[in-house]
């Protein structure tokens, strides 16, 4: 019995209203976005000047830990090093990528053991041993002098990036 | 055991209606849910009452993604990290304080429309105490909210409300200390009271809609006139085609569509105020921490609760405070102290009609003399001759329905 | 049409009530403060005193102190005004503002209660006639005058001994107003002529500065305690601390705020907070500042409103055409 005027009208403003609704939405979605001093949180400076030789160091990044380890003479050299004038380091998030417990470093061994389920990893990041499908996890660095930026991708990380390095 | 079609495609309409009863759903809430068509915009305030709950519920929901209920963080979490952190988080404060404030402009409009058109009578008394206690868990989810800032008004209007527990001359300390959880308004005080605002008033208030509508749905919309409609004989007309004949109107799509009209204005009020006028509703005062060594010069509750407050002031303390007592319960029993067996709108009913304003500019008179401090003689007096007349109202309306004349039917 | 009698009738009750609890209740709790625009010529000051004067009347108090007061301050504006009438000489000024720079050098420490304030943007921020009688006694230029028994011992009060003639004091003032009146932001307004005392940490400002990111908590909570420190020292020079001005723009009205910065008397007699000397610029620079960061959201806010409510008049149009559309046939 509804002549089809009177839908058409209805229609329209149910089409207005649920555009008026998506902008709505829209606000709800920008509220629950990251705020900005959580992103800006997301660069940590790390001054590698007075780092030891085989002494790790942990620094947090976005909540997560980071191994920096700067090599000695008798350690491996790696492309994926970070390298900052003659010392190359091993810079990488300290969280085992088989599922997610952070490694403890063997000086003696060079080597990083998971006490979770075996894994291990040398003293580059490559996995060597147990459940780990890949390398330690390179985080976007850039190097300012001595120091390293993390969360922001320089020149380096990118060329890591490129060579298929980051995995 | 009902009968289920094996054919019937499943989600279809018969499929649902077999098992949910879609259909006589639809025709009971909706399609023919007769109201009648004798009405003006007041009737849409329901729907607008319904609509800003939904707004509060929503926009209380972002803030609370981010508000910290704790004595030392509440106050800048609210005034710094949603206000320019969070996006759109200035939104939804503005919209939350102003929707708080405009929801009871609505309401005391939704309650004088029931007064004036007998709305509280014949048949529909529980929609009317169910409307009352809506009332007053709506006061007690607006003081609870105003809390959560933890500015000088939240807490030095906790301060004042919480002794008034101490029952005036009773002294009954222990109790103050009790609801507060602590010797003053503090941090155990903020989170109950948080817990208050964010779960179990609101369920109270959905509870207590689901009541309201209930107890609707039987004795039907009132009508401009309060007239007693035929609803059978009135959907008949309509269902045989006789729209123009009937007396009733569907819920959908016909109520329906000047509802919603009447909301989109309702809208343009709200966001005008909103983004351009809110400090009634964001008192300055209050953006100045809480401070318990410091009061402020002037203390006064939202605007809503000005005429209660008043009824408290000019009396000493027992009295006053039994007399609010009686203030807040009095409206309960409208449908019993009116005594009249009349249903019809104020303007019929001789002396009731000037009941009505009275009362009703008596309540703004309330209202005026709430908010100015007490200091000045002249607004005490007003004050005080105000809140006894409040109180007289009730057994003058005994009075004067016990006397109203009958009115005829078609008169 | 009843309809709109109705609407008409409940409109009418809404304004009313609004009106008497809003602008009505409002103007009887704050009693209405006329500003001097930011011109500083001791008008407002004399005004104070002689009102003390009638009040002393009216209470059958002895007069003659409060009287005295208003003749002082007579003599010391007047006295202002001579020595704004001399033509100042820039060149000649920049050697007696080397002596400023012997406390105003920046270096961030406590002179008897407050770090002196940055003078590099001096010219731009404040009134030649307020720096004129801030030189010549602090403590009266800045209607402070009452918190001390003989103003030089307010920090500052020493200075009348390094200027002596009335020359010299035009001649500095004249520097500063020509030297040191470079491009200032909004930022660096607010921290020259209210840092040192109001904190503002929605902006990590303390009364030291800035707040420095530290690595190590240990570091973090040593600067801590320096700005508890500072703030103590700020404390009992004031007699009480300074409130945080973060959201201060919202928690005053705009008139109060114009009021009292240009004299604080005017709004909470007996305060110990100086006058600043800032000019209507100054005043709207740093105005800018604690909007900026009190009420952030206010540009995105006017931005978003007109989109907001022409939403809503389009709304109830079509809504509206809808309901006729089904009202039509019924009457």
């Amino acid at each position: 019995m509804e002549k089809k005027r009177r839908d058409f009208m209805g229609l329209s403003l149910g089409l207005f209203t649920a555009a008026g609704g998506i902008g709505a939405l829209y606000a709800m979605k920008r509220t629950w976005d990251p705020l900005p001093s959580v992103k800006a949180a997301g660069f940590t400076t790390i001054d590698l000047v007075d780092a030891q030789p085989n002494k790790l160091t942990v620094e947090k990044w976005r909540g997560k830990p980071i191994f920096v380890l700067k090599k000695s003479a008798d350690m491996k050299k790696d492309p994926r090093d970070v390298v900052i004038g003659d010392d190359h380091f091993l810079v990488a998030v300290g969280l085992c990528t088989h599922l997610g417990c952070i490694p403890a470093y063997v000086g003696d061994e060079h080597k990083f053991k998971c006490a979770c389920h075996g894994g291990e990893f040398d003293a580059s990041g490559h996995q060597i041993f147990g459940p780990p499908p890949s390398p330690l996890v390179i985080p976007p660095f850039t190097i300012d002098g001595t120091k390293l930026v993390l969360g922001e991708a320089g020149p380096e990380f990118n060329k890591m990036k490129d060579s298929g390095l980051i995995a | 055991m009902a009968h289920f079609d094996e054919n019937a495609k499943p989600f279809s309409n018969k499929w649902l209606d077999e098992r949910i009863g879609l259909n006589t759903l639809k025709r009971v809430l909706n399609t023919e849910y007769w109201i009648p068509k004798n009405i003006n915009f007041l009737w849409a305030m329901g729907m607008v009452l319904a609509a800003t709950f939904g707004i509060l519920l929503v926009s209380g929901i972002m803030l609370l993604m981010y508000y910290k209920p704790d004595a030392n963080l509440a106050f800048d979490s609210v005034n710094y990290t949603i206000m320019s952190e969070v996006g759109y988080g200035w939104l939804w404060r503005h919209v939350h304080g102003v929707g708080a404030s405009i929801v009871f402009l609505i309401i005391y409009i939704h309650m004088f429309t029931g007064i004036y058109y007998g709305s509280y009578k014949r048949g529909r008394e529980l929609i009317w105490l169910s409307g009352m206690g809506l009332f007053v868990a709506f006061s007690a989810e607006a003081f609870s909210g105003y809390m959560l800032p933890w500015g000088q008004m939240s807490y030095w209007a906790g301060m004042v409300i919480t002794n008034l527990f101490s029952m005036g001359s009773l002294e009954l300390n222990g109790i103050v200390e009790w609801i507060r959880g602590d010797y003053v308004p503090g941090d155990a005080y903020l989170t109950r009271f948080f817990m208050l605002h964010v779960l179990l008033i609101p369920l109270a208030i959905i509870g207590l809609i689901v009541l309201h509508f209930g107890t609707l749905r039987l004795p039907h919309v009132n009508n401009q006139e309060s007239e007693e409609i035929d609803f059978e004989e009135s959907a008949a007309l309509w269902k045989a085609g006789k729209r123009k004949e009937s007396k009733v109107i569907p819920f959908s799509p016909v109520f329906l569509s000047k509802d919603v009209f009447v909301m989109g204005v309702y809208f343009i009020l709200f966001f005008y105020l909103v983004f351009y006028h809110f400090e009634f509703a964001m008192d300055p005062v209050n953006f100045d921490p809480a401070d318990g060594l410091k009061t402020p010069a002037h203390i006064y509750p939202e605007w809503y609760f000005l005429w209660s407050y008043e009824i408290l002031r000019p009396f000493s303390k027992d009295v006053g405070l039994i007399a609010f007592g009686v203030a807040q319960a009095a409206l309960f029993f409208l449908p019993f102290i009116d005594r009249s067996p009349n249903v019809a709108p104020a303007h019929k009913r001789g002396l009731f009609q000037i009941w009505f304003w009275v009362l009703l500019i008596d309540m703004i008179v309330l209202t005026a003399m709430g908010k100015l401090p007490p200091t000045n003689p002249t607004f005490a007096t007003i004050g005080l001759i105000a809140a006894v007349l409040f109180l007289a109202l009730g057994p003058i309306l005994v009075v004067i329905t016990m006397f109203e004349k009958k009115i005829e039917k078609g008169a | 049409m009843r309809e709109l009698k109705i609407l008409a009738v409940v409109v009418f009750f809404s304004l009313l009530t609004y009106y008497l609890v809003e602008p009505y209740a409002h103007s009887q709790m704050h009693k209405h403060v006329e500003g001097h625009n930011f011109v500083y010529t001791g008008e407002a000051d004399i005004e104070e005193c002689a009102a003390s004067v009638k009040q002393c009347k009216a209470m059958g108090i002895k007069t003659d102190k409060a009287q005295a007061r208003e003749s002082a301050k007579k003599a010391f504006w007047s006295e202002v005004k001579t020595i704004a009438a001399l033509k100042g000489n820039a060149t000649a000024g920049e050697a007696g503002f080397a002596m400023c720079m012997g406390c105003h050098n920046g270096s961030g420490v406590n002179m008897g209660g407050v770090v002196p304030p940055s003078l590099e943007h001096a010219g731009a921020l404040y009134d030649k006639n307020y720096l004129i009688a801030l030189i010549k006694d602090p403590a009266m230029a800045s209607n402070v005058d009452h918190k001390y028994k003989d103003t030089m011992t307010h920090p500052m009060g020493s200075i009348k001994t390094m200027f002596t003639d009335n020359q010299s004091i035009a001649d500095v003032v004249a520097y500063v107003m020509e030297k040191k009146a470079g491009e200032i932001t909004s930022k660096e307004a607010y921290e020259e002529a209210c840092g040192r005392c109001h904190a503002m940490r929605y902006a990590k400002l303390t009364q030291l500065g800035e707040t420095p990111k530290f690595k190590y908590e240990k570091d973090a909570l040593a600067y801590k305690i320096k700005v508890l420190d500072e703030q103590d020292a700020v404390k009992a020079y004031m007699g009480k601390l300074p409130p945080d001005l973060s959201i201060m723009i919202r928690a005053r009205s705009e008139h109060f705020m114009k009021t009292f910065v240009e004299n604080p008397q005017s709004q909470l007699p007996g305060t110990s907070m100086p006058r600043t000397g800032l000019t209507e610029e100054g005043y709207e620079k740093v105005k800018a500042y604690l909007e900026e960061v009190g009420d952030p959201s206010k540009p995105k806010r006017e931005a978003t409103g007109p989109w907001v409510l022409g939403f809503f008049f389009i709304f109830t149009i079509l809504a509206y055409l809808w309901k006729q559309s089904q009202w039509r046939d019924l009457h």
